[in-house]
């Protein structure tokens, strides 16, 4: 039988944010605009003037600031879930496999070379223990 | 009676759609996966089935976050192709069964598994990518099909051995339905990735493996997985393997295992596939 899994287990994870209820909660409203970017006149408005357009959702400036940066790993931070911030880099022309690249500091040639020659093992990627770095990966939450 | 004769498992990455739906499918990134669909059509094309059940997870696209059903069952007479953000699938309706998805709800229910009915609903990659592995490029779709969308998006997803008993209560339920029907339930999702943060491109060949050998012989040990087993191991999507374990927990005890392929990559999935003959 399982264990109901806690917060702590999800934050050693390096390079990974964990979508959980609290994380969804804090971009609840971040997921909401990017879901609104799935009617292409929604596209359209946005990227006519794309502060504009976010300030019809109830963002956080911070969210508001990294979806103008399009910085991928703070918005994952921040609440974006993946699947919708796809939306986002659709939106801008953008393959799920770019924004994936971006989130992992690579070129996309990089990021497709690796997948072809098998995809990142997860040795050295279980935990943060075993990954000195990790503190790079993942900024802390503010 | 109606029978489940067989479960598949597959991956259902949106990258596989388009190479299909683009005539990509002989390029050399993708003839090796395509090849390996091959005996599966092929096993389709024989095993004739009346009613798919198709386990899979919708990605943001017929659910927002305003609504988060852990289990939910299309119970429509058809369930039209989302946009997911670049425009529909050029593929078929799907259509479904509501006299039969409407007795599922009803036993489910009442053998404690809370369903989300769903009245209208759109489908996405999630269900239409393993239509298109396992049936090609049909005018239409050749048998019914009655959509079970799992919640793997927000955390935590069901456990797997939560999954595992709602694959059982599906059986019974089929059971009782007195129609004379042939049924194939498909878990999807997976196999190892991830596809977000730094992490991203994750993949776990061992894993996997003893995942695919699991599911042929020893499912009550993948029952017992906990969830963060999945995403340390095999990456944060990982999680959507428990959608497997309701096909799993829907076939008997005693399976054949008549197919498996595994190829890496499709896009930054590694990609399962095995066929379950129930016995």
């Amino acid at each position: 039988m399982t264990v109901p899994q806690q917060q702590e287990a999800y934050e050693d994870i390096p390079g990974t944010w964990i979508f959980d209820a609290q994380r969804a909660r804090i971009g609840y409203h971040l997921n909401e605009f990017l879901y609104s970017l799935m009617k292409a006149e929604n596209r359209k408005a946005f990227l006519a003037n794309e502060r504009e357009y976010l300030m019809r959702f109830k963002l956080t400036e911070e969210q508001r600031e990294a979806v103008l940066r399009r910085d991928w790993n703070r918005l994952l931070e921040l609440g974006g879930v993946s699947y919708a911030l796809a939306k986002l880099a659709f939106t801008d022309g953008k393959s799920y496999q770019y924004m994936a690249s971006q989130m992992t500091g690579m070129t996309e040639k990089e990021y497709v070379e690796m997948m072809l020659k098998g995809g990142r093992a997860p040795d050295g990627w279980r935990s943060k223990s075993e990954r000195p770095q990790a503190r790079t990966d993942r900024p802390e939450a503010r | 009676m109606a029978r489940i004769i067989a479960g598949v498992g597959t991956s259902h990455t949106p990258a596989i759609g388009a190479a299909v739906d683009n005539g990509k499918t002989d390029q050399p990134y993708w003839q090796p996966l395509f090849k390996g669909y091959e005996p599966s059509k092929r096993w389709m094309a024989e095993a004739k089935p009346d009613v798919v059940i198709m386990v899979y997870n919708d990605h943001v696209n017929a659910f927002d976050f305003k609504i988060v059903p852990t289990f939910a069952l299309g119970c429509a007479e058809e369930f039209p192709i989302a946009d997911e953000g670049w425009g529909a699938r050029p593929v078929p309706i799907v259509k479904g069964y509501p006299e039969l998805a409407a007795h599922l709800v009803q036993s489910l229910v009442l053998d404690e598994f809370d369903m989300t009915i769903c009245n209208e609903m759109q489908v996405d990659h999630g269900l239409t990518v393993p239509l298109t592995l396992l049936f090609g490029t049909p005018q239409a779709w050749p048998c019914r099909v009655i959509p079970l969308a799992v919640n793997v998006i927000q955390y935590p997803a069901p456990t797997g051995h939560r999954c595992y008993m709602l694959g059982q209560a599906i059986r019974r339920a089929v059971e009782r339905w007195p129609e004379d029907l042939k049924i194939v339930i498909f878990g999807t999702g997976g196999m190892s990735h991830q596809i977000q943060g730094p992490r991203a491109g994750l993949t776990n060949p061992a894993f996997d493996k003893a995942f695919l050998d699991g599911l042929s012989q020893d499912p009550e040990r993948l029952v017992r997985i906990p969830p963060i087993e999945y995403l340390r191991e095999a990456g944060a999507e990982a999680i959507e393997l428990v959608m497997w374990l309701i096909m799993r927990g829907a076939l008997g005890p005693r399976v054949e295992e008549v197919y498996r392929f595994y190829h890496i990559p499709a896009s930054s999935t590694a990609v399962g596939h095995i066929i379950l003959e129930n016995r």
